[in-house]
């Protein structure tokens, strides 16, 4: 008897997730649910200046404090050599101040002891003799001559110069722009703003007095990495240091660096004894860890009087902060900036970046930036909206005659990135279909003639994700593959172990997929295991959306590994030859005779009961995976907004978001991302921002200046898309996690800016609160 | 995130909670819903030695409309105000200023005498009751006294309350039957302090203003009346022109910095807007004609319908809401949700 | 001072400092640690839990506070390995993803549903507005309590309940 069969599919498919069960019960198990046997509590006592020298730090009074059982500051760790540590951009950061204070919030000293009451009870009994010295602010402050040197402590540094770096070909933009009829320019500023994780950072630091194992659990988007760097940091052999993330209360490259707190937990736990917990408060979290943006930007973008764009020149000043302490491709000193001539065929271009020093918290590359595509993608749409105005071109048809077009990809541009894959204009049509573009632009015109002020904004971004390829891509010289074990047990049931790291993205989920729609094991019989370097191989980590392009690309090609031999098994089994036999998604059949099967269970149980002479046994495999290409994510977001001319806030009506990540693992998951990615991008647009008075004070350092979007303001999201398989990538996914915090920012600014548009507005800071507005209705003659 | 030990003290009776505040004065501090002040101990920036716990009194939750007026006692929460079907109409003012406190949770505990007690400028209850002329009862040991709001305030977070007083309740004036009002608010996003508020409370008698109370939120050193404005308004018709002139002298008794949420002429801006805009809303809520002066509105075709006042003043907007009594009714006939749009 | 308080239908009791915060007594004292804490400003929410089954900030009240009083947390949502349903809301509409303001909004939810059973967006995002989240953008959030109104009155009809 024949039996029909057809094996379920996997991908494209919104399995519920198996990591929810946990979360929903209130048994997460975070950094801070964490609590071992005589463990301390870590304080840090952080500096109110912004750039002072340290005269004195009298801890005596607070070691006195019945509870206390140390006091560490920085010349402590210099009798260990821990004083200062290595970024990942190679540059080095004070762990606790010596000689100077080079932010307002930088960690003086920290306080152990059997309480954190008692721990915060004792910082007010530190007392730090400060001399102030002249503060700068702003990177055009810290480059000029004359400025006070931030990094005094590197020998023979006589200025705030980081780096500077370019990108595309200086000859052929100059010869584009000699030879264009309009050259349309922008002149803007992405503000200082923050991941702001709601959980913050923090490590349980264990280090075993009889054994020297240290045990660090801590929140880290990149466990290996972070393993090799305290290895090298601390002097403690690599394979006696486990690092574990547990669950991570959200991420977004907040957790990616190193911060003083671990290495001070980690070095106060190896000299008492005992573990050491450090959980960060909100204010250090905003006022010391990695921030985002901060970005200068200045071009031009050189156009045909038809709209056809010859080239683009870009211009860029970072500020990083006391430390070029961000994440990024060693290669790349202003990580992925050059994919700023973004979705158009953009013959010429050039880029030039600048990184400069000044008296706040080290960073720059985090909030879902991809490595700083974020910025770039916000410049480009903003400027080619500007262009549109100035040539007076519908900002959709303007884009569509310089879009890439499909028959051009592989598209190498003009700055040297490869682009997989795209068809911006499929995506882009069915947007402003969505939304009605047409009969919203009717209604704009109308409502201007009723006073009302309505606008529409487009953004048609191309990101560049999943770093990366080893020739090009490593951080610290880490070569940035990742990775997958997968090991099928005899009943059946499998465990995969990944090298990256979730934060809240499904992993547990997603990636039991990815084996399933390989091997037919269902994903309730797939445990996933990840972020415990002991037991998961070596990875870069989970940020810059990289993890289903490298690790889940990995996870395709060992669970192909693992197919390959279970073919050998059912061969095997049923006393074929191999080649007689078709998977069907689950199992094996004989050609001709599919009565005659061996399921992939089946299978797995013969790999250790009965496979044949001279194969090992076992059903399991591990894959490092190189990536040949970068993938290219892409979309259209179309917001439209409602401005009051009486008080200048605005309103989102609508927005529409058209993704492109190529094939979608689990649909669900994939529009959870690009929600939350929105609700960022909306909120950076309308209301985050981290800055400082001219004593570099900082505001912005606790939930009432730094300002997140409840349920109440963050707008409705309409979902669309499309799908554009990556050729490269194994099962065609191209990775989504930040599309839609790289390219909605600038759909909000446009439609806002295009509110004031017809009355010469061209441009509006972020984040465009009510005042602002209101300032530029004044200016046009649009206030009420 | 931690704060200063404190002793802890829970009175059974209003004489022993004066009992400890004898004894300590400026070292005690009364927690009733503690939203103000336990922010204030986590950050560290208050310290009392000790707290008198008065949310175990009886006799302090009462809301009731009572011969004269209003009552609002020590232990009514802004979530019990926001639920109530007594804060409308008359009473609109306060009804308006209720939901748009904080946020919903912070709500569920923060009292209204406890913000008045507080007197941040920024604070909302302040702006409503003295809109409406509210005073307190604060009682101590040395007996009981009533002060008018505008006698209550001193200055940012300063009273005329002594070390020994408790504000047990807030009174409000019966209005009278012919009486509304509204409270508008921008925020930045909810749970932010105001950047302005605008409280607008009208008594009307005879198709005139009986009496208008303006007051306005986080420009000024307390909330402040805009004196003004209401006297100009007192006994005038509700016209555009005296609309337009009431919210000029609004945003002149404004005393607004410029900060991060704007400039101190940005914030001028809002008040005027604002005091126009809610004395619109407030004439609708009492079925008050808005006529203009030059066609003379006695007997004459209202200029604006209620109806139209709807439609021009109601905003989706995330903040700002601008309402009349029945918030929580409103908001649940909007049409389309938080994007406010027709779809 | 000795406190005594019901926490999810148990009597709990302990020694406590006046200072200690409700949070630092559910998370340390009792190890609940489904109760989370996200910032210092009473501003974000995650260290909601009911208290005579209204949502209250208890990184914002004492310990001491709460004496004699009744306190859920997420913990006591589940019923003999059951979910509630405003947790099954929230797994089948995709309500959270790291989660650690999920317990904040489970509870918030579940207040708002007992008040108003058959809530509209509008609703759902005002009474959510003291709760912030930054992975999911609220939509599937306000899905979850919808699911989850949707099947507690279809639960009733079945059932005959009122």
């Amino acid at each position: 008897m024949t039996t029909e069969h057809t094996a379920e599919h996997w991908l494209g498919r919104s399995v519920k997730r198996k990591e929810d069960d946990r979360f929903l019960q209130g048994r997460g198990n975070y950094v801070d649910d964490i609590n071992l046997p005589g463990m301390l509590h870590m304080s840090i006592l952080r500096s109110p200046v912004a750039h002072a020298r340290i005269n004195s730090i009298d801890t005596s009074a607070a070691e006195a404090l019945p509870g206390v059982v140390a006091v560490v500051t920085g010349d402590l760790l210099a009798q260990h050599n821990l004083a200062w540590m290595p970024t990942l951009s190679g540059d080095t950061q004070a762990v606790l101040a010596t000689d100077k204070v080079r932010m307002q919030g930088q960690e003086v000293a920290c306080v152990i002891a059997e309480d954190p009451y008692i721990a915060h009870d004792a910082l007010e009994l530190i007392e730090v003799d400060y001399d102030p010295l002249p503060v700068v602010v702003t990177p055009q402050q810290s480059l000029e001559p004359g400025a006070p040197v931030i990094r005094d402590d590197k020998e023979g540094k006589e200025d705030n110069r980081i780096y500077h770096w370019e990108a595309g070909d200086p000859e052929a933009t100059e010869r584009a722009f000699a030879e264009a009829d309009r050259v349309v320019s922008l002149d803007t500023f992405y503000p200082r703003c923050h991941p702001a994780p709601m959980e913050t950072c923090g490590c349980v630091a264990d280090v075993d007095p009889v054994t020297g194992k240290a045990t660090i659990y801590m929140t880290s988007q990149a466990p290996h990495v972070h393993r090799t760097v305290f290895a090298l940091v601390a002097g403690l052999p690599e394979h006696q240091i486990q690092i574990i993330s547990p669950d991570i209360g959200g991420g977004f490259g907040n957790k990616v660096p190193v911060y003083p707190g671990y290495v001070v937990a980690t070095a106060a736990s190896l000299l008492i004894g005992r573990p050491v917990k450090w959980i960060e408060d909100r204010t250090g979290n905003l006022i010391s860890t990695g921030f985002a943006r901060d970005f200068y930007m200045k071009g031009e973008l050189a156009l045909r009087n038809d709209g056809k764009m010859l080239g683009l020149r870009v211009n860029m000043l970072s500020d990083q902060g006391y430390a070029y302490a961000d994440a990024q491709p060693s290669k790349l000193k202003a990580g992925l900036f050059h994919i700023v001539t973004g979705s158009y065929d953009i013959p010429a271009a050039h880029v030039v970046t600048d990184g400069a020093y000044t008296n706040k918290a080290p960073g720059g590359v985090a909030y879902r930036c991809s490595f700083r595509v974020t910025e770039a993608s916000f410049f480009i749409e903003r400027l080619v909206q500007t262009a549109a105005y100035e040539l007076g071109m519908d900002p959709a048809e303007l884009r569509r005659q310089n879009f890439i077009k499909p028959e051009q990809f592989p598209y190498t541009s003009a700055t040297g990135f490869v682009y997989d894959s795209g068809n911006y204009e499929a995506a882009m049509d069915k947007a402003l279909e969505m939304l009605g573009y047409e009969d919203l632009k009717a209604e704009r015109e109308r409502a201007r003639g009723e006073g009302k002020l309505l606008g529409i904004g487009l953004a048609t971004f191309t990101e560049v994700v999943g770093a990366g390829p080893s020739k090009d891509y490593d951080i610290l010289g880490l070569k940035m593959f990742d990775s997958a074990e997968l090991r099928v047990h005899p009943t059946g049931k499998a465990i995969l172990k990944i090298g990256v790291q979730t934060q809240g993205q499904g992993h547990e989920t997603t990636f039991a997929q990815i084996v399933a729609n390989e091997l037919g094991i269902p994903p309730q019989d797939i445990l996933v295991q990840h972020g415990d370097t002991d037991n998961t191989p070596y990875g870069l980590g989970t940020y810059a959306s990289r993890s289903t392009p490298t690790s889940g690309a990995a996870t395709a090609v060992v669970s192909r590994k693992l197919r390959d031999k279970a073919r050998e098994l059912a061969a095997h089994l049923l006393e074929v030859a191999p080649e007689d036999l078709e998977w069907t998604g689950d199992r094996f059949q004989v050609r001709g005779a599919p009565d005659r099967q061996s399921t992939i269970q089946e299978i797995a149980f013969a790999a250790y009961t009965n496979h044949p002479q001279g194969m090992e046994a076992g059903l399991e495999g591990v894959t490092y995976y190189d990536p040949p290409n970068m993938t290219y994510p892409f979309g259209t977001y179309a917001v439209a907004v409602e401005v009051d001319r009486g008080t200048g806030q605005w309103k989102v009506r609508r927005m529409v978001a058209v993704d492109d990540c190529g094939v979608r693992i689990n649909p669900m998951i994939v529009e959870g991302q690009i929600m939350g990615g929105l609700t960022e991008g909306f909120a950076m647009a309308a209301m985050e921002l981290i800055t400082f008075d001219e004593l570099g004070n900082c505001i912005g350092s606790t939930f009432s200046d730094y300002l997140l979007p409840t349920s109440w303001e963050t707008p409705k999201f309409e979902l669309g898309e499309t799908v554009t398989p990556s050729p490269h990538h194994p099962i065609g996914a191209k990775g989504v996690g930040e599309s839609a915090t790289v390219g909605s920012p600038a759909a909000f600014v446009n439609a806002v800016v295009d509110a004031l548009a017809h009355a010469g507005v061209r441009e509006l800071e972020m984040p465009i609160g009510p005042d602002k507005v209101w300032k530029a209705l004044v200016e046009a003659g649009l206030a009420e | 995130m931690y704060p200063a030990s404190f002793e802890y003290v829970v009175p059974a009776t209003l004489e022993e909670a004066f009992d400890t505040l004898g004894r300590y004065e400026d070292d005690a501090k009364v927690l009733a819903g503690g939203m103000s002040l336990i922010p204030l101990m986590k950050l560290r920036l208050a310290a009392p030695r000790v707290l008198v716990d008065i949310n175990r009194l009886p006799g302090l939750d009462t809301l009731a409309a009572e011969d004269g007026g209003l009552r609002i006692g020590a232990l009514v929460r802004t979530r019990t105000c926001e639920r109530s079907d007594l804060l409308g109409g008359r009473w609109g003012t306060l009804g308006a200023a209720a939901p748009l406190i904080s946020d919903p949770i912070i709500r569920n505990l923060g009292t209204v005498c406890g913000s008045l007690a507080h007197a941040d400028p920024q604070g909302d209850w302040g702006s409503a009751l003295l809109a409406m002329d509210a005073e307190v009862v604060a009682r101590s040991p040395d007996g009981t006294r009533t002060i008018p709001l505008g006698e209550l305030f001193e200055g940012p977070f300063e009273t005329s309350l002594g070390p020994t007083e408790v504000i047990t309740e807030v009174r409000v004036p019966d209005p009278g039957p012919n009486a509304g009002g509204t409270y508008l608010k921008l925020e930045r996003k909810v749970g932010d302090f105001a950047t302005v508020g605008v409280a607008v409370h009208l008594s009307m008698a005879d198709g005139k203003v009986a009496r208008a109370g303006i007051a306005l939120t986080a420009v000024g050193p307390t909330n402040l009346r805009a004196t003004a404005a209401e006297e100009q308004l007192a006994g005038a018709e509700l016209t555009d022109e005296a609309i337009a002139e009431a919210a000029r002298l609004a945003a002149e008794a404004a005393q607004p910095y410029s900060d991060t949420r704007g400039s101190a002429d940005y914030k001028r801006t809002v008040v005027r807007v604002f005091t126009e805009r809610g004395l619109r809303t407030a004439a609708g809520s009492v079925g008050a004609a808005v006529g203009s002066a030059r066609q003379g509105s006695a007997g004459g075709e209202p200029a604006t319908t209620e109806a139209s006042l709807e439609a021009t003043e109601r905003h989706d907007y995330f903040s700002g809401e601008e309402t009349v009594g029945g918030v929580m009714d409103e908001l649940r006939d909007k049409p389309g949700g938080p994007d406010g749009g027709e779809r | 001072m000795k406190v005594t308080v019901t926490v999810n239908g148990q009597e709990r009791s302990a020694e406590v400092e006046p200072r200690l915060l409700l949070v630092h007594f559910l998370r340390d004292k009792l190890r609940l640690t489904g109760t989370h804490i996200g910032c210092d400003t009473t501003s974000c929410g995650a260290c909601t839990v009911l208290l005579d089954g209204t949502p209250v900030k208890s990184c914002t009240m004492f310990a001491v506070q709460a004496d004699g009083r009744d306190v859920t947390t997420v913990e006591g949502l589940a019923a003999g390995g059951k979910l509630d349903p405003i947790q099954e809301g929230f797994k089948q509409e995709h309500g959270l993803q790291c989660g650690f303001c999920t317990p904040g909004m489970l509870l918030a939810s579940k207040a708002l549903l007992e008040e108003n059973p058959d809530p509209s967006e509008e609703d759902i995002r005002w009474a959510l507005s003291g709760n912030l989240c930054r992975c999911t953008g609220y939509q599937n959030i306000v899905n979850a309590v919808q699911w989850t109104a949707r099947k507690l009155q279809s639960d009733s009809a079945t059932t005959g309940a009122s």
